[in-house]
Protein backbone atom coordinates (compact mmCIF):
# COMPACT_ATOMS: atom_id res chain seq x y z
CA UNK A 1 0.00 0.00 0.00
CA UNK A 2 1.57 3.25 -1.08
CA UNK A 3 0.46 6.51 0.53
CA UNK A 4 -1.31 7.63 -2.66
CA UNK A 5 -3.60 4.59 -2.65
CA UNK A 6 -4.38 4.95 1.07
CA UNK A 7 -5.17 8.65 0.71
CA UNK A 8 -7.01 8.15 -2.58
CA UNK A 9 -9.32 5.49 -1.16
CA UNK A 10 -9.86 7.60 1.97
CA UNK A 11 -10.77 10.59 -0.20
CA UNK A 12 -13.30 8.61 -2.19
CA UNK A 13 -14.76 7.14 1.02
CA UNK A 14 -15.10 10.59 2.62
CA UNK A 15 -16.73 11.89 -0.56
CA UNK A 16 -19.17 8.97 -0.56
CA UNK A 17 -20.10 9.57 3.10
CA UNK A 18 -20.74 13.22 2.32
CA UNK A 19 -22.80 12.28 -0.73
CA UNK A 20 -25.03 9.94 1.25
CA UNK A 21 -25.46 12.58 3.95
CA UNK A 22 -26.35 15.30 1.44
CA UNK A 23 -28.99 13.09 -0.16
CA UNK A 24 -30.46 11.46 2.95
CA UNK A 25 -30.16 13.97 5.82
CA UNK A 26 -33.35 15.81 6.75
CA UNK A 27 -31.89 18.61 8.82
CA UNK A 28 -30.81 21.65 6.79
CA UNK A 29 -27.57 22.20 8.69
CA UNK A 30 -26.64 18.53 8.46
CA UNK A 31 -26.99 18.64 4.70
CA UNK A 32 -24.62 21.62 4.50
CA UNK A 33 -22.10 19.75 6.67
CA UNK A 34 -22.45 16.67 4.49
CA UNK A 35 -21.71 18.77 1.42
CA UNK A 36 -18.64 20.17 3.18
CA UNK A 37 -17.52 16.62 3.87
CA UNK A 38 -17.95 15.68 0.23
CA UNK A 39 -15.86 18.69 -0.80
CA UNK A 40 -13.09 17.58 1.57
CA UNK A 41 -13.18 14.16 -0.08
CA UNK A 42 -12.88 15.70 -3.55
CA UNK A 43 -9.98 17.83 -2.28
CA UNK A 44 -8.28 14.68 -0.96
CA UNK A 45 -8.40 13.10 -4.40
CA UNK A 46 -6.83 16.21 -5.94
CA UNK A 47 -4.07 16.26 -3.32
CA UNK A 48 -3.35 12.60 -4.07
CA UNK A 49 -2.95 13.59 -7.72
CA UNK A 50 -0.10 15.87 -6.58
CA UNK A 51 1.76 13.16 -4.66
CA UNK A 52 4.99 11.82 -6.09
CA UNK A 53 7.11 9.10 -4.50
CA UNK A 54 9.90 10.88 -2.59
CA UNK A 55 12.48 12.20 -3.32
CA UNK A 56 10.52 13.69 -6.29
CA UNK A 57 8.85 17.02 -5.43
CA UNK A 58 5.01 17.04 -5.45
CA UNK A 59 3.18 18.55 -8.41
CA UNK A 60 2.07 22.07 -7.37
CA UNK A 61 -0.86 22.41 -9.82
CA UNK A 62 -3.38 20.27 -7.86
CA UNK A 63 -2.48 22.18 -4.70
CA UNK A 64 -3.50 25.40 -6.43
CA UNK A 65 -6.73 23.72 -7.55
CA UNK A 66 -7.52 22.54 -4.02
CA UNK A 67 -6.99 26.04 -2.63
CA UNK A 68 -9.38 27.43 -5.25
CA UNK A 69 -11.84 24.68 -4.39
CA UNK A 70 -11.66 25.56 -0.69
CA UNK A 71 -12.32 29.24 -1.42
CA UNK A 72 -15.31 28.35 -3.58
CA UNK A 73 -16.71 26.02 -0.92
CA UNK A 74 -16.26 28.59 1.87
CA UNK A 75 -18.33 31.11 -0.11
CA UNK A 76 -20.96 28.53 -0.96
CA UNK A 77 -21.23 27.48 2.68
CA UNK A 78 -21.59 31.09 3.75
CA UNK A 79 -24.46 31.62 1.31
CA UNK A 80 -26.18 28.40 2.39
CA UNK A 81 -25.84 29.32 6.08
CA UNK A 82 -27.21 32.80 5.45
CA UNK A 83 -30.21 31.32 3.66
CA UNK A 84 -30.84 28.85 6.48
CA UNK A 85 -30.68 31.61 9.11
CA UNK A 86 -33.08 33.81 7.17
CA UNK A 87 -35.48 30.94 6.67
CA UNK A 88 -35.32 30.02 10.34
CA UNK A 89 -36.06 33.52 11.51
CA UNK A 90 -39.03 33.75 9.10
CA UNK A 91 -40.34 30.41 10.32
CA UNK A 92 -39.90 31.51 13.94
CA UNK A 93 -42.07 34.54 13.09
CA UNK A 94 -44.73 32.24 11.63
CA UNK A 95 -44.71 30.08 14.74
CA UNK A 96 -45.40 33.01 17.04
CA UNK B 1 -5.37 43.90 -19.37
CA UNK B 2 -5.11 43.09 -23.04
CA UNK B 3 -7.57 44.86 -25.24
CA UNK B 4 -9.33 41.85 -26.56
CA UNK B 5 -13.03 41.08 -27.00
CA UNK B 6 -12.76 37.89 -24.99
CA UNK B 7 -11.29 39.50 -21.87
CA UNK B 8 -13.80 42.32 -22.28
CA UNK B 9 -16.78 39.91 -22.24
CA UNK B 10 -15.50 38.65 -18.88
CA UNK B 11 -14.36 41.87 -17.25
CA UNK B 12 -17.14 44.25 -18.34
CA UNK B 13 -19.85 42.37 -16.38
CA UNK B 14 -17.46 41.60 -13.50
CA UNK B 15 -16.51 45.24 -12.94
CA UNK B 16 -20.12 46.22 -13.59
CA UNK B 17 -21.19 43.85 -10.80
CA UNK B 18 -18.69 45.29 -8.35
CA UNK B 19 -19.58 48.89 -9.20
CA UNK B 20 -23.32 48.19 -9.09
CA UNK B 21 -22.87 46.70 -5.63
CA UNK B 22 -20.80 49.66 -4.41
CA UNK B 23 -23.12 52.31 -5.86
CA UNK B 24 -26.64 50.93 -5.44
CA UNK B 25 -28.27 54.19 -6.52
CA UNK B 26 -26.62 54.02 -9.91
CA UNK B 27 -27.08 50.23 -10.13
CA UNK B 28 -29.58 50.38 -13.00
CA UNK B 29 -27.48 52.64 -15.18
CA UNK B 30 -24.25 50.80 -14.38
CA UNK B 31 -25.94 47.48 -15.05
CA UNK B 32 -27.36 48.52 -18.40
CA UNK B 33 -24.01 49.99 -19.50
CA UNK B 34 -22.17 46.82 -18.48
CA UNK B 35 -24.61 44.62 -20.40
CA UNK B 36 -24.35 46.90 -23.45
CA UNK B 37 -20.53 46.85 -23.35
CA UNK B 38 -20.63 43.06 -23.05
CA UNK B 39 -22.97 42.90 -26.04
CA UNK B 40 -20.58 45.12 -28.01
CA UNK B 41 -17.65 42.87 -27.11
CA UNK B 42 -19.62 39.83 -28.31
CA UNK B 43 -20.31 41.54 -31.67
CA UNK B 44 -16.59 42.36 -31.92
CA UNK B 45 -15.73 38.75 -31.14
CA UNK B 46 -18.32 37.47 -33.64
CA UNK B 47 -16.69 39.53 -36.39
CA UNK B 48 -13.28 38.11 -35.49
CA UNK B 49 -14.63 34.55 -35.56
CA UNK B 50 -16.40 35.19 -38.88
CA UNK B 51 -13.17 36.52 -40.36
CA UNK B 52 -10.65 34.00 -39.08
CA UNK B 53 -12.48 31.04 -37.53
CA UNK B 54 -11.80 30.04 -33.93
CA UNK B 55 -9.75 32.52 -31.92
CA UNK B 56 -7.60 31.56 -28.93
CA UNK B 57 -6.02 33.72 -26.26
CA UNK B 58 -3.48 32.50 -23.73
CA UNK B 59 -4.08 34.64 -20.64
CA UNK B 60 -0.93 36.37 -19.42
CA UNK B 61 1.04 34.74 -22.21
CA UNK B 62 0.97 31.33 -20.47
CA UNK B 63 -0.04 28.57 -22.82
CA UNK B 64 -1.85 25.41 -21.67
CA UNK B 65 -1.36 22.95 -20.07
CA UNK B 66 0.17 25.24 -17.42
CA UNK B 67 -1.71 28.47 -18.21
CA UNK B 68 -5.37 29.14 -18.85
CA UNK B 69 -6.46 30.02 -22.35
CA UNK B 70 -9.73 31.33 -23.70
CA UNK B 71 -11.13 30.09 -26.97
CA UNK B 72 -14.08 31.22 -29.02
CA UNK B 73 -15.56 29.33 -31.95
CA UNK B 74 -18.93 29.49 -33.67
CA UNK B 75 -20.79 27.64 -30.93
CA UNK B 76 -19.26 29.71 -28.12
CA UNK B 77 -20.08 32.96 -29.89
CA UNK B 78 -23.64 31.81 -30.59
CA UNK B 79 -24.12 31.06 -26.89
CA UNK B 80 -22.47 34.35 -25.89
CA UNK B 81 -24.69 36.26 -28.32
CA UNK B 82 -27.84 34.54 -27.10
CA UNK B 83 -26.86 35.28 -23.49
CA UNK B 84 -26.08 38.93 -24.20
CA UNK B 85 -29.20 39.56 -26.29
CA UNK B 86 -31.61 37.79 -23.95
CA UNK B 87 -29.81 39.38 -21.00
CA UNK B 88 -30.17 42.87 -22.44
CA UNK B 89 -33.90 42.47 -23.06
CA UNK B 90 -34.50 40.89 -19.64
CA UNK B 91 -32.57 43.82 -18.13
CA UNK B 92 -34.92 46.23 -19.89
CA UNK B 93 -37.87 44.19 -18.61
CA UNK B 94 -36.40 44.30 -15.11
CA UNK B 95 -36.44 48.11 -15.16
CA UNK B 96 -40.21 47.95 -14.93
CA UNK B 97 -40.74 44.64 -13.16
CA UNK B 98 -38.57 45.41 -10.12
CA UNK B 99 -39.97 48.38 -8.24
CA UNK B 100 -38.85 47.39 -4.77
CA UNK B 101 -35.65 49.26 -3.83
CA UNK B 102 -34.11 46.25 -2.09
CA UNK B 103 -34.76 44.01 -5.09
CA UNK B 104 -33.26 46.52 -7.54
CA UNK B 105 -30.25 46.94 -5.32
CA UNK B 106 -29.34 43.23 -5.34
CA UNK B 107 -30.69 42.27 -8.77
CA UNK B 108 -28.05 44.10 -10.80
CA UNK B 109 -24.87 42.88 -9.04
CA UNK B 110 -26.20 39.31 -8.99
CA UNK B 111 -27.24 39.34 -12.62
CA UNK B 112 -23.91 40.84 -13.79
CA UNK B 113 -22.03 38.23 -11.76
CA UNK B 114 -24.17 35.59 -13.41
CA UNK B 115 -23.29 37.03 -16.82
CA UNK B 116 -19.57 36.88 -15.93
CA UNK B 117 -19.90 33.23 -15.01
CA UNK B 118 -21.89 32.34 -18.13
CA UNK B 119 -19.43 34.09 -20.45
CA UNK B 120 -16.59 32.36 -18.60
CA UNK B 121 -18.16 28.96 -19.27
CA UNK B 122 -18.56 29.67 -22.97
CA UNK B 123 -14.91 30.75 -23.36
CA UNK B 124 -13.20 28.22 -21.07
CA UNK B 125 -10.87 25.59 -22.43
CA UNK B 126 -10.12 23.60 -19.31
CA UNK B 127 -12.35 21.69 -16.98
CA UNK B 128 -11.16 23.18 -13.69
CA UNK B 129 -11.95 26.64 -14.99
CA UNK B 130 -15.39 25.30 -15.89
CA UNK B 131 -15.83 24.08 -12.30
CA UNK B 132 -15.05 27.55 -10.92
CA UNK B 133 -17.40 29.20 -13.42
CA UNK B 134 -20.33 26.89 -12.64
CA UNK B 135 -19.87 27.73 -8.96
CA UNK B 136 -19.93 31.44 -9.76
CA UNK B 137 -23.11 30.88 -11.74
CA UNK B 138 -24.62 28.78 -8.94
CA UNK B 139 -24.02 31.42 -6.24
CA UNK B 140 -25.45 34.22 -8.40
CA UNK B 141 -28.39 32.07 -9.50
CA UNK B 142 -29.32 31.15 -5.94
CA UNK B 143 -29.20 34.84 -5.06
CA UNK B 144 -31.58 35.61 -7.92
CA UNK B 145 -33.91 32.79 -6.87
CA UNK B 146 -34.40 34.17 -3.37
CA UNK B 147 -34.58 37.80 -4.50
CA UNK B 148 -38.32 38.02 -3.87
CA UNK B 149 -37.67 37.14 -0.19
CA UNK B 150 -40.81 35.03 0.24
CA UNK B 151 -40.70 31.85 2.29
CA UNK B 152 -41.48 29.69 -0.74
CA UNK B 153 -38.65 31.32 -2.70
CA UNK B 154 -36.19 30.87 0.17
CA UNK B 155 -37.07 27.20 0.57
CA UNK B 156 -36.78 26.64 -3.19
CA UNK B 157 -33.51 28.58 -3.25
CA UNK B 158 -32.01 26.45 -0.48
CA UNK B 159 -33.05 23.26 -2.26
CA UNK B 160 -31.48 24.67 -5.45
CA UNK B 161 -28.32 25.50 -3.50
CA UNK B 162 -27.95 21.93 -2.24
CA UNK B 163 -28.50 20.49 -5.72
CA UNK B 164 -26.13 23.00 -7.23
CA UNK B 165 -23.27 22.44 -4.79
CA UNK B 166 -23.68 18.69 -5.03
CA UNK B 167 -23.61 18.86 -8.83
CA UNK B 168 -20.48 21.00 -8.75
CA UNK B 169 -18.76 18.64 -6.28
CA UNK B 170 -19.50 15.62 -8.47
CA UNK B 171 -17.99 17.60 -11.33
CA UNK B 172 -14.94 18.46 -9.17
CA UNK B 173 -14.47 14.80 -8.28
CA UNK B 174 -14.47 14.02 -12.01
CA UNK B 175 -11.88 16.78 -12.53
CA UNK B 176 -9.70 15.13 -9.85
CA UNK B 177 -9.95 11.77 -11.62
CA UNK B 178 -8.99 13.34 -14.94
CA UNK B 179 -5.93 14.95 -13.38
CA UNK B 180 -4.91 11.66 -11.73
CA UNK B 181 -5.13 9.97 -15.08
CA UNK B 182 -3.78 12.57 -17.49
CA UNK B 183 -1.91 15.15 -15.43
CA UNK B 184 -3.60 17.95 -17.39
CA UNK B 185 -7.08 19.45 -17.58
CA UNK B 186 -7.30 21.34 -20.88
CA UNK B 187 -9.62 20.25 -23.72
CA UNK B 188 -6.67 19.51 -26.02
CA UNK B 189 -5.42 17.00 -23.43
CA UNK B 190 -8.87 15.37 -23.25
CA UNK B 191 -9.07 14.99 -27.03
CA UNK B 192 -5.70 13.29 -27.35
CA UNK B 193 -6.21 11.02 -24.30
CA UNK B 194 -6.55 7.28 -24.80
CA UNK B 195 -9.97 6.10 -23.60
CA UNK B 196 -9.69 4.22 -20.31
CA UNK B 197 -11.82 3.02 -17.45
CA UNK B 198 -10.70 5.81 -15.13
CA UNK B 199 -11.55 8.47 -17.72
CA UNK B 200 -14.98 6.93 -18.26
CA UNK B 201 -15.58 7.05 -14.50
CA UNK B 202 -14.50 10.69 -14.50
CA UNK B 203 -16.83 11.45 -17.39
CA UNK B 204 -19.69 9.66 -15.62
CA UNK B 205 -19.17 11.76 -12.46
CA UNK B 206 -19.07 14.99 -14.45
CA UNK B 207 -22.15 14.07 -16.51
CA UNK B 208 -24.18 13.23 -13.39
CA UNK B 209 -23.09 16.53 -11.82
CA UNK B 210 -24.11 18.44 -14.93
CA UNK B 211 -27.42 16.58 -15.15
CA UNK B 212 -28.15 17.70 -11.61
CA UNK B 213 -27.29 21.29 -12.50
CA UNK B 214 -29.30 21.36 -15.71
CA UNK B 215 -32.23 19.47 -14.10
CA UNK B 216 -32.34 16.42 -16.33
CA UNK B 217 -35.12 14.05 -15.26
CA UNK B 218 -35.06 12.48 -12.63
CA UNK B 219 -32.68 15.07 -11.11
CA UNK B 220 -35.08 17.93 -11.88
CA UNK B 221 -36.71 17.98 -8.44
CA UNK B 222 -35.35 21.41 -7.51
CA UNK B 223 -36.21 23.27 -10.72
CA UNK B 224 -40.00 23.85 -10.78
CA UNK B 225 -40.18 25.43 -7.33
CA UNK B 226 -37.03 27.51 -7.83
CA UNK B 227 -38.07 28.90 -11.22
CA UNK B 228 -41.73 29.39 -10.35
CA UNK B 229 -41.15 31.32 -7.11
CA UNK B 230 -38.49 33.76 -8.32
CA UNK B 231 -39.40 37.26 -9.51
CA UNK B 232 -40.22 37.44 -13.24
CA UNK B 233 -36.85 38.76 -14.57
CA UNK B 234 -34.97 36.31 -12.34
CA UNK B 235 -37.13 33.42 -13.58
CA UNK B 236 -36.45 34.47 -17.16
CA UNK B 237 -32.69 34.49 -16.53
CA UNK B 238 -32.72 31.20 -14.59
CA UNK B 239 -34.84 29.32 -17.10
CA UNK B 240 -33.62 30.95 -20.29
CA UNK B 241 -29.90 31.17 -19.57
CA UNK B 242 -28.61 29.45 -16.43
CA UNK B 243 -29.56 25.85 -17.24
CA UNK B 244 -27.91 26.32 -20.65
CA UNK B 245 -24.42 26.64 -19.17
CA UNK B 246 -24.42 23.06 -17.86
CA UNK B 247 -25.99 21.85 -21.13
CA UNK B 248 -23.22 23.55 -23.09
CA UNK B 249 -20.50 21.93 -20.92
CA UNK B 250 -22.24 18.61 -21.47
CA UNK B 251 -22.12 19.11 -25.26
CA UNK B 252 -18.43 20.01 -25.18
CA UNK B 253 -17.32 17.27 -22.81
CA UNK B 254 -19.16 14.43 -24.47
CA UNK B 255 -17.60 15.31 -27.80
CA UNK B 256 -14.08 15.71 -26.48
CA UNK B 257 -14.36 12.58 -24.36
CA UNK B 258 -16.67 10.39 -26.44
CA UNK B 259 -19.20 8.35 -24.50
CA UNK B 260 -17.69 4.86 -24.35
CA UNK B 261 -20.86 2.98 -25.17
CA UNK B 262 -23.97 3.21 -27.34
CA UNK B 263 -25.97 2.13 -24.28
CA UNK B 264 -25.06 5.40 -22.52
CA UNK B 265 -26.27 7.49 -25.47
CA UNK B 266 -29.55 5.60 -25.34
CA UNK B 267 -29.72 6.06 -21.56
CA UNK B 268 -29.32 9.83 -21.93
CA UNK B 269 -32.06 9.88 -24.56
CA UNK B 270 -34.29 7.77 -22.32
CA UNK B 271 -33.87 10.17 -19.40
CA UNK B 272 -34.75 12.96 -21.84
CA UNK B 273 -37.87 11.04 -22.86
CA UNK B 274 -38.77 10.66 -19.19
CA UNK B 275 -38.44 14.42 -18.76
CA UNK B 276 -40.64 15.11 -21.79
CA UNK B 277 -43.46 12.86 -20.59
CA UNK B 278 -43.27 13.45 -16.82
CA UNK B 279 -42.77 17.20 -17.27
CA UNK B 280 -45.66 17.30 -19.74
CA UNK B 281 -48.00 15.57 -17.30
CA UNK B 282 -46.94 17.88 -14.45
CA UNK B 283 -47.44 20.93 -16.67
CA UNK B 284 -50.96 19.72 -17.43
CA UNK B 285 -51.65 19.50 -13.70
CA UNK B 286 -49.98 22.78 -12.65
CA UNK B 287 -52.38 25.23 -11.09
CA UNK B 288 -50.23 28.34 -11.42
CA UNK B 289 -49.06 29.88 -14.67
CA UNK B 290 -45.42 30.26 -13.62
CA UNK B 291 -45.29 26.67 -12.38
CA UNK B 292 -46.60 25.50 -15.76
CA UNK B 293 -43.87 27.50 -17.52
CA UNK B 294 -41.24 26.03 -15.16
CA UNK B 295 -42.38 22.47 -15.91
CA UNK B 296 -42.18 23.26 -19.60
CA UNK B 297 -38.47 24.02 -19.00
CA UNK B 298 -38.04 20.47 -17.66
CA UNK B 299 -39.71 19.21 -20.86
CA UNK B 300 -37.50 21.30 -23.13
CA UNK B 301 -34.32 20.16 -21.38
CA UNK B 302 -35.45 16.57 -21.92
CA UNK B 303 -36.00 17.38 -25.58
CA UNK B 304 -32.46 18.75 -25.89
CA UNK B 305 -31.06 15.51 -24.49
CA UNK B 306 -33.20 13.54 -26.96
CA UNK B 307 -31.79 15.71 -29.74
CA UNK B 308 -28.33 14.81 -28.50
CA UNK B 309 -29.10 11.08 -28.57
CA UNK B 310 -31.28 11.15 -31.70
CA UNK B 311 -28.88 9.31 -34.04
CA UNK B 312 -26.91 7.27 -31.54
CA UNK B 313 -23.17 7.26 -31.10
CA UNK B 314 -22.29 7.45 -34.81
CA UNK B 315 -24.61 10.42 -35.30
CA UNK B 316 -23.10 12.58 -32.55
CA UNK B 317 -21.10 14.64 -35.07
CA UNK B 318 -24.46 15.93 -36.38
CA UNK B 319 -26.68 15.60 -33.32
CA UNK B 320 -24.95 18.32 -31.33
CA UNK B 321 -26.16 20.85 -33.92
CA UNK B 322 -29.81 19.90 -33.38
CA UNK B 323 -29.22 20.14 -29.62
CA UNK B 324 -27.51 23.53 -29.99
CA UNK B 325 -30.40 24.89 -32.08
CA UNK B 326 -32.90 23.77 -29.44
CA UNK B 327 -30.75 25.35 -26.71
CA UNK B 328 -30.76 28.71 -28.52
CA UNK B 329 -34.48 28.49 -29.35
CA UNK B 330 -35.44 27.64 -25.79
CA UNK B 331 -33.28 30.41 -24.33
CA UNK B 332 -35.04 33.13 -26.30
CA UNK B 333 -38.58 31.75 -26.12
CA UNK B 334 -38.51 30.82 -22.43
CA UNK B 335 -37.18 34.21 -21.38
CA UNK B 336 -40.03 35.82 -23.34
CA UNK B 337 -42.56 33.49 -21.77
CA UNK B 338 -41.44 34.06 -18.17
CA UNK B 339 -41.39 37.84 -18.66
CA UNK B 340 -44.87 37.69 -20.22
CA UNK B 341 -46.13 35.48 -17.38
CA UNK B 342 -44.69 38.00 -14.93
CA UNK B 343 -46.49 40.84 -16.74
CA UNK B 344 -49.79 38.93 -16.65
CA UNK B 345 -49.34 38.25 -12.94
CA UNK B 346 -48.52 41.92 -12.34
CA UNK B 347 -51.60 43.19 -14.17
CA UNK B 348 -54.14 40.60 -13.06
CA UNK B 349 -52.76 40.30 -9.53
CA UNK B 350 -52.47 36.50 -9.44
CA UNK B 351 -51.43 33.67 -11.76
CA UNK B 352 -53.91 30.90 -11.00
CA UNK B 353 -54.61 29.51 -14.46
CA UNK B 354 -58.26 28.64 -13.81
CA UNK B 355 -59.10 32.17 -12.63
CA UNK B 356 -57.23 34.07 -15.35
CA UNK B 357 -60.22 34.29 -17.71
CA UNK B 358 -62.44 35.64 -14.92
CA UNK B 359 -60.42 38.79 -14.56
CA UNK B 360 -61.82 42.03 -15.90
CA UNK B 361 -58.29 43.22 -16.65
CA UNK B 362 -56.86 41.75 -19.81
CA UNK B 363 -53.16 42.36 -20.42
CA UNK B 364 -53.70 41.64 -24.11
CA UNK B 365 -50.19 42.30 -25.37
CA UNK B 366 -48.59 40.17 -22.66
CA UNK B 367 -51.03 37.38 -23.52
CA UNK B 368 -50.11 37.74 -27.21
CA UNK B 369 -46.41 37.53 -26.25
CA UNK B 370 -47.10 34.40 -24.23
CA UNK B 371 -48.83 32.85 -27.25
CA UNK B 372 -45.93 33.69 -29.60
CA UNK B 373 -43.43 32.15 -27.17
CA UNK B 374 -45.68 29.08 -26.88
CA UNK B 375 -45.59 28.71 -30.68
CA UNK B 376 -41.80 28.48 -30.58
CA UNK B 377 -41.76 26.10 -27.61
CA UNK B 378 -44.39 23.83 -29.16
CA UNK B 379 -42.33 23.92 -32.34
CA UNK B 380 -44.69 25.34 -34.96
CA UNK B 381 -43.14 26.77 -38.15
CA UNK B 382 -41.43 29.12 -38.84
CA UNK B 383 -40.05 29.48 -35.30
CA UNK B 384 -36.52 28.50 -34.26
CA UNK B 385 -38.06 25.84 -32.03
CA UNK B 386 -39.58 24.27 -35.15
CA UNK B 387 -36.21 24.14 -36.93
CA UNK B 388 -34.62 22.54 -33.85
CA UNK B 389 -37.36 19.92 -33.56
CA UNK B 390 -37.30 19.30 -37.29
CA UNK B 391 -33.56 18.62 -37.34
CA UNK B 392 -34.00 16.37 -34.29
CA UNK B 393 -36.63 14.27 -36.06
CA UNK B 394 -34.87 14.33 -39.43
CA UNK B 395 -31.71 12.90 -37.87
CA UNK B 396 -33.65 10.30 -35.91
CA UNK B 397 -35.53 9.21 -39.07
CA UNK B 398 -32.35 9.06 -41.14
CA UNK B 399 -30.74 6.85 -38.52
CA UNK B 400 -33.89 4.72 -38.29
CA UNK B 401 -34.42 5.59 -34.61
CA UNK B 402 -38.19 5.92 -34.78
CA UNK B 403 -38.66 5.72 -31.01
CA UNK B 404 -37.14 9.21 -30.64
CA UNK B 405 -39.51 10.52 -33.32
CA UNK B 406 -42.41 8.99 -31.41
CA UNK B 407 -41.36 10.53 -28.09
CA UNK B 408 -40.89 13.93 -29.71
CA UNK B 409 -44.38 13.74 -31.24
CA UNK B 410 -45.92 12.80 -27.89
CA UNK B 411 -44.04 15.67 -26.28
CA UNK B 412 -45.32 18.08 -28.91
CA UNK B 413 -48.92 16.97 -28.37
CA UNK B 414 -48.52 17.33 -24.60
CA UNK B 415 -47.09 20.82 -25.02
CA UNK B 416 -50.01 21.82 -27.27
CA UNK B 417 -52.34 20.51 -24.54
CA UNK B 418 -50.78 22.33 -21.60
CA UNK B 419 -50.27 25.62 -23.40
CA UNK B 420 -53.86 25.42 -24.67
CA UNK B 421 -55.05 25.39 -21.07
CA UNK B 422 -53.62 28.89 -20.77
CA UNK B 423 -54.34 30.16 -24.28
CA UNK B 424 -57.97 29.02 -24.20
CA UNK B 425 -58.47 31.17 -21.11
CA UNK B 426 -56.92 34.14 -22.90
CA UNK B 427 -59.36 33.81 -25.78
CA UNK B 428 -62.52 33.65 -23.68
CA UNK B 429 -64.26 36.96 -23.60
CA UNK B 430 -67.69 35.81 -22.48
CA UNK B 431 -66.94 35.51 -18.77
CA UNK B 432 -66.60 39.16 -17.85
CA UNK B 433 -67.37 42.30 -19.73
CA UNK B 434 -65.07 45.01 -18.54
CA UNK B 435 -65.99 48.61 -19.30
CA UNK B 436 -64.20 49.66 -22.46
CA UNK B 437 -61.34 52.10 -22.08
CA UNK B 438 -60.73 51.27 -18.46
CA UNK B 439 -57.68 49.24 -19.30
CA UNK B 440 -55.68 49.64 -22.45
CA UNK B 441 -54.29 46.09 -22.48
CA UNK B 442 -50.67 47.03 -23.09
CA UNK B 443 -47.85 48.89 -21.43
CA UNK B 444 -44.33 49.94 -22.30
CA UNK B 445 -43.09 47.04 -20.16
CA UNK B 446 -44.47 44.62 -22.76
CA UNK B 447 -41.89 45.72 -25.34
CA UNK B 448 -39.01 43.60 -24.01
CA UNK B 449 -40.89 40.28 -23.80
CA UNK B 450 -42.62 40.96 -27.12
CA UNK B 451 -39.26 41.59 -28.84
CA UNK B 452 -37.94 38.32 -27.43
CA UNK B 453 -41.02 36.39 -28.54
CA UNK B 454 -40.95 37.87 -32.05
CA UNK B 455 -37.23 36.99 -32.27
CA UNK B 456 -37.96 33.41 -31.21
CA UNK B 457 -40.30 33.14 -34.19
CA UNK B 458 -38.23 35.23 -36.62
CA UNK B 459 -34.89 33.54 -35.92
CA UNK B 460 -36.38 30.42 -37.50
CA UNK B 461 -36.10 32.19 -40.85
CA UNK B 462 -32.38 32.73 -40.18
CA UNK B 463 -31.78 29.10 -39.19
CA UNK B 464 -29.45 28.41 -42.14
CA UNK B 465 -26.99 31.22 -41.33
CA UNK B 466 -27.17 30.33 -37.62
CA UNK B 467 -26.35 26.69 -38.41
CA UNK B 468 -23.40 27.60 -40.60
CA UNK B 469 -22.20 30.06 -37.94
CA UNK B 470 -22.17 27.54 -35.07
CA UNK B 471 -20.01 25.28 -37.23
CA UNK B 472 -17.33 27.95 -37.60
CA UNK B 473 -13.99 26.97 -36.17
CA UNK B 474 -15.07 23.31 -36.20
CA UNK B 475 -16.26 23.34 -32.58
CA UNK B 476 -16.08 19.59 -32.35
CA UNK B 477 -13.19 18.87 -34.64
CA UNK B 478 -9.53 18.84 -33.76
CA UNK B 479 -8.31 21.58 -31.43
CA UNK B 480 -5.46 23.73 -32.68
Amino acid sequence: MTPDIIYGVTGIAVFAIGLVGALCAQDRLRRVLALKLASVGAGFVLVVAAWRAPPAAPDPVPHALVITGIVVMVSATAVALALIRRLQSLEAEDAE
Amino acid sequence: MQSDPMTLTLFAPLFGAILAFLFPRAARALGLVAVLVTGGAVVWLARAVLAEGAVTLALGGWAPPLGISLRADGLSVAMLAMTAAVGLLVSLGALDALRDARQTRYFWPLWLLLLTGMNGVYLSTDIFNLYVMIEVIALAAVGLTVLSGTRAALRAGLEYMYASILGALLFLMGVGFVYLQLGRLDFAGLITAEPSGALSAALALMVVGLALKTALFPLHFWLPAAHANATAPASALLSGLVVKAALYIFLRLTTYMPLPDEVLVTLIGTLGAGAVIWGGIQALRAERLKLLVAWSTVVQIGLIFIAFARAGQVGLTESWKAAALLILAHGVAKAAMFLAAGRIKDEVGHDTIRELDKSAIRPTLAQFTFALAAISLIGLPPSLGFIGKWSLMEGAMAAGYWHWVGVTMIGTLLSVAYFSRVLAGFLRFDRVRAPLGEHQGWALADVAPLTLAVSAIGLGLLAAPILSFIELGYPFGAMP
